[in-house]
């Protein structure tokens, strides 16, 4: 009896201990940080620093190609902060990896917000991992800017998440630019569609939909955990299409070119442009079949894509010579690559958005000031954004191009759209034509 | 006769009572005093620790090896979120949660049933199956239960009697992490105290009896069957009770939070706190819990990378979990246990005549010494 | 057309399952311990044989590096970390072995990082042209079909016909009558250990082949693979092979046919009727219970 009730009493105190253990790291309770008080809250804002954040895919099926971005921006960063920083404040970037998994994204977010206490969340990657954390950082008013994703979550319900922003043509416009290209040009072909299975597929079969409706034969998904394809390509094959359109990540895109190999079908591939970089797809090719298959410059080859800024395969562009300078500089080891410049863009923008927001620098003065970015305000994108107080996508078009030993080329100018029914023009406002301010740094 | 043994069931549950009080008290003071991110990580040790002492109860009493009790969770999780798809939904907390539970229950006899007629690796090889399995329904189902991006879960807002409440005791509102997390340890002292009721009573020296020689209790007049199959599905309640405080807690049900390496996780949760003890498996809980930043910052400290360094702890953990079953594979706590009870006692010569088989190292399910608390 | 490639596909997946079973069948039948950590210990040695490629050697090379450390490792964890738990209670040596799995898994992390990288298929990876059509069955899966086939052959050669195996059978069957035999049997479960690592990584190779690799890779095998094995029943290595293709072969057909998540549910699926109906497998005997 007596043993009883000292194991008894034991355990009681055990539970106690072990919670008092647990919160000692604690360190009492947080004061609300809000500083400026009347102005807004400046979370994460210092005298002379800024502490940013992201989630990327720095491991896991996705990290081929994604897990590169992060160090494209901090590249740029480095080169800003070098400079000068802006208004006087350096940017510290936190990034977090989250595999890819939505579950582990809304930890790592936790983390940013809660205990590394960002200022703003800049470019967090992926459209089923972001979607577990928008809802959060908008109830914690936490600037949300420029994920990288073209969903349209991100801009299109400016009421319910006031803070978020896209950056990149969303995936409908997306779906709908290469639709129109096909159904003007390749009228009769049989298409079929090979998506992710989540809003970056459903939102681009939306907008293909839209212009061939009646041409598609087959539609097949996949989900970005499995890395077995042979059933959708396969069921692809079975239905005679011969134009396959894939919405699929860089490893998605090398797997369903191989198993395609193995089966020898080969239709005209159109591949998204977030899966589309034949450097990487090469790379992941190679090695698969002992060089069977060619590296970067026959991996792609006659593979359609689309395009939003200028990339590696061009590097006269005063852009890429500007991101080679920054990469050259600050850049870790390894080449430039496509995923490194889009880092550095979106990194440009965000810098840009730091300038107009002042030296009073708040959250919520940031978001205004993504909401006034002028139409044509300089960048390396080649269509204007879209930002607006009822619009949060970002950049408003792309250009169709063809990859020919590993360099893309141009098929039709830049177009642009907007979601729903808008029509599809062609760009005027010489977007593509600016040049990157000498200092490299927006003014 | 009677009236004592009426006495000592009452004391056992006036004991386990006082417990379930001081623990309240505890968490209550704990809770507000931290911040909502330590919150957030006492939640999770909550929704770990619930589920582990399921686990615990059906490993270490009942002698069933269960590797699926990640897929358990999730069937509470995926509940939950289907309950609680948006802040309208109007289901209160409390249903939301009984459900779930009780979906989880179904499923465990289910489980449970198939699994009475399975022994050691083979039922271990069931069970690990099953955890690959479940979250591949969810994806194959995707219109309905979200596919990769998962179900999310908007967690109710707080009620104004626990805004009150949170008032008094404390002199500011508690945010809804707070409260989540108040939610989560109240149904961890809920399912402990039940378990440990159970592990005391008839049921629970059932659940030993077929654990430690299945054909005496068989003879005994025990029904092999049922206790085996209750025994899964109490386990598979605090899984389900478990499962719905994490989708609360991450707000969200998706097939990545369910993966092998949960159930895994879960099982190293009660091997280190040692089979059988509900209070190792909350130490087990903790240790999974606040054990991963603590090694990572020693490896990043160490000069590995990042991502290196994060993938130091499941290593330390892995580790752990094979020292601990070569060298004290009664865990921590069946460790204290024994010590304790040495320290009271010298082991008594053995009789002269009796053989002596060699002792190995392990041998968990022949001690019958009753649960340790 | 897709039922013939699906078929292929089948038989090729069920080959290495086949293979892999035969792993788990080979320690089995010398320790009577399920090893959980067998699709690990053959990540690692795949990574090795990757390490090898990359360093600029050819794949044969990696190939043979894979098999030499699969039977180091064998030997190695056998000695020194299983030998504890062997022939005591069951849940000790699932626990270690899933202890192991853990161990193996965070350690490939860290010395070879989580990328998902390519490993080579020699052989080809195009499918063989019949006519003007191209069926679903590359060079590479003839080689793997062909090399499982050989490997088993040589394994039931060994356990039937030669000393050594008639030594490693007396060993598993009673370690007290096979030690007053003059049994070595240490030794035995040693190199029982060796063996079933090598084919293991044999298995790891030939599933990385064509495809992408990284440290989760060989996790849906460890359920496969002792689903296979305990189709063809535990004990028997032709078993081991049956239970691999027809596992393969279903696992294919519902992939193709119903849907690929759902691939792991009909494992669990036909792990129970298995189980279910014939506890000893389709080949193996049913255990005899003990009153």
């Amino acid at each position: 009896m007596n043993r009883m009730h000292r194991m008894s009493g034991l355990s009681a105190a055990m539970l106690a201990t072990t919670m008092v253990l647990a919160a000692c790291g604690a360190g009492g309770r947080d004061d609300d940080d809000d500083g400026g008080g009347d102005g807004g809250s400046t979370v994460g804002v210092t005298d002379d620093t800024i502490t940013v954040g992201a989630h990327f895919p720095l491991t896991g099926v996705a990290a081929p190609g994604y897990s590169e971005i992060p160090t494209g921006a901090q590249a740029y960063f480095d080169f800003v902060n070098a400079a000068g920083g802006v208004h006087g404040r350096t940017i510290d970037y936190v990034v977090k990896d989250d595999a890819y998994n939505p579950t582990n994204t809304s930890k790592v977010t936790n983390e940013l917000v809660l205990k590394d206490e960002i200022f703003a969340m800049v470019g967090g990657l992926g459209t089923p991992t972001h979607s577990a954390v928008v809802d959060f950082l908008n109830e914690e008013g936490v600037p949300d800017l420029f994920v990288s994703s073209g969903s349209l979550q991100w801009g299109d319900a400016v009421d319910d998440r006031p803070v978020t922003f896209g950056w990149q043509p969303d995936y409908e416009i997306e779906g709908k630019i290469i639709g129109q290209y096909v159904a003007e040009n390749m009228p009769d072909a049989k298409v079929g569609l090979f998506l992710q299975d989540d809003d970056f597929g459903a939102d681009a079969e939306k907008g293909v939909r839209q212009f061939l409706d009646e041409q598609v034969v087959e539609v097949q998904r996949y989900t970005s955990g499995n890395t077995d394809v042979g059933p959708q390509i396969s069921a692809l094959q079975a239905s005679g299409a011969d134009l396959v359109l894939a919405f699929t990540t860089p490893s998605h895109t090398a797997l369903s070119q191989l198993v395609s190999l193995k089966l020898g079908f080969k239709p005209q591939w159109y591949v998204s442009n977030v899966g589309s970089d034949p450097d990487l797809v090469g790379s992941l090719l190679t090695r698969f079949s002992e060089g069977d298959v060619e590296g970067s410059s026959g991996s792609l080859d006659g593979v359609l894509t689309t395009q939003y800024i200028p990339g590696v395969d061009a590097p006269d562009n005063p852009w890429v010579q500007l991101w080679q300078k920054v990469w050259d500089e600050y850049g870790e080891d390894g080449p430039l690559t496509n995923y490194r410049i889009y880092g550095m863009s979106h990194a440009y923008a965000f810098v840009q958005a730091l300038q107009a927001a002042g030296e009073d620098l708040t959250r919520e003065g940031l978001v205004e000031a993504v909401e006034g970015f002028a139409e044509d305000a300089p960048g390396p994108q080649l269509a204007p954004y879209r930002y607006s107080a009822d619009s949060h996508l970002g950049i408003s078009g792309l250009q169709v191009v063809r990859i020919e030993k590993g360099v893309g080329e141009p098929l039709t100018p830049v177009l642009t759209s907007d979601i729903g029914d808008t029509e599809i023009t062609e760009d005027t406002s010489g977007q593509a034509d600016d040049a990157p301010p000498e200092s490299g740094i927006p003014e | 006769m009677r009236g004592r043994a009426r006495r000592w069931a009452s004391v056992t549950l006036v004991r386990h009572l006082t417990v379930a009080v001081l623990g309240v008290v505890a968490v209550t003071f704990v809770l507000t005093a931290v911040s909502d991110f330590r919150a957030i990580q006492l939640t999770e040790m909550a929704y770990l620790g619930t589920a582990a002492a399921g686990l615990t109860v059906l490993t270490g009493l009942n002698g069933q090896i269960s590797l699926g009790h990640g897929a358990l969770m999730a069937l509470g999780a995926y509940t939950t979120a289907l309950l609680l798809p948006d802040r309208e939904a109007s289901t209160p907390l409390l249903l939301v949660v009984l459900l779930a539970v009780l979906v989880t229950v179904a499923a465990g006899v289910v489980v449970g049933v198939a699994a009475a007629r399975l022994h050691g690796p083979y039922l271990a090889g069931a069970t690990l199956a099953l955890a690959v399995a479940v979250p591949g329904i969810a994806l194959h189902f995707e219109s309905r239960l979200g596919g990769e991006q998962g179900l999310p879960v908007a967690p109710p807002e707080v009620p104004g009697w626990a805004l009150d409440a949170g008032y008094f005791l404390t002199g500011e509102d508690p945010t809804r992490t707070k409260f989540i997390a108040y939610v989560a340890w109240l149904t961890l002292i809920v399912t402990f105290l039940l378990l440990a009721n159970l592990s005391r009573s008839r049921v629970g020296r059932r659940w030993r009896a077929v654990r430690d020689d299945e054909v005496a209790a068989e003879l005994a007049g025990i029904d092999l069957a049922r206790a085996r199959v209750s025994a899964f599905v109490v386990s598979a309640a605090a899984a389900g009770a478990g499962g719905a405080m994490l989708a609360l807690a991450v707000r969200l049900a998706a097939p990545g939070s369910f993966t092998l390496v949960l159930s895994l996780t879960l099982l190293t949760a009660v091997v280190l706190g040692g089979l059988g003890s509900l209070t190792g498996a909350l130490l087990g809980a903790g240790l999974l819990t606040f054990l991963p930043q603590v090694v990572t910052d020693v490896g990043t400290d160490a000069g590995l990378s990042d991502i290196q360094a994060a993938q130091l702890s499941p290593l330390v953990y892995g580790v752990v979990m094979v020292v601990v079953v070569l060298l004290a594979p009664r865990g921590l706590m069946g460790t204290v246990h024994d010590l304790v009870v040495r320290r009271r006692r010298p082991a008594p010569p053995p009789p002269p005549d009796s053989p002596h088989p060699p002792s190995r190292a392990g041998a968990v399910s022949t001690t019958t010494k009753g649960t340790t608390p | 057309m897709q039922l013939l490639n699906t078929a292929l596909g089948g038989l090729t997946l069920g080959m290495v399952y086949a293979a892999f079973a035969l792993a788990l069948v080979m320690i089995w039948r010398s320790t009577r311990i399920v090893n959980f950590a067998q699709a690990p210990m053959a990540m690692m040695t795949t990574f090795i044989a990757l390490s090898v490629i990359e360093a600029g050697h050819s794949y044969w090379l990696g190939f043979a590096a894979a098999l030499v450390s699969g039977v180091v490792l064998g030997a190695v964890l056998e000695r020194v970390v299983v030998r504890p738990v062997e022939g005591g209670s069951d849940i000790n040596a699932v626990i270690l072995t899933l202890g192991l799995f853990v161990v193996l898994h965070a350690l490939a992390g860290v010395i070879f990082g989580n990328r998902f990288r390519s490993f080579p298929a020699p052989f080809g990876v195009r499918g063989f042209e019949v006519g003007d059509r191209t069926i679903g069955l590359t060079g590479f899966g003839v080689f793997t079909i062909l090399v499982v086939l050989v490997v088993m052959a040589l394994l039931v050669a060994l356990f039937r016909f030669t000393d050594l195996g008639l030594r490693m059978r007396a060993a598993a069957f009673d370690q007290e009558v096979a030690r007053l035999l003059g049994v070595r049997v240490g030794r035995m479960l040693t190199l029982g250990w060796a063996l079933a690592s090598l084919v293991g990584s044999l298995s790891g190779l030939l599933i990385a082949g064509g495809n992408l690799v990284h440290p989760a890779y060989m996790d849906s095998v460890v359920v496969f693979g002792f689903v296979a094995a305990v189709l063809g029943g535990l004990d028997s290595p032709t078993g081991a092979v049956v239970g691999g293709l027809l596992l393969g072969l279903s696992l294919s057909f519902v992939s193709g046919y119903v849907g690929s998540q759902l691939v792991p549910l009909a494992a669990l699926g036909v792990l129970m009727l298995v189980l279910l109906l014939r506890p000893g497998g389709l080949m193996g005997q049913a255990p005899t219970r003990r009153v």
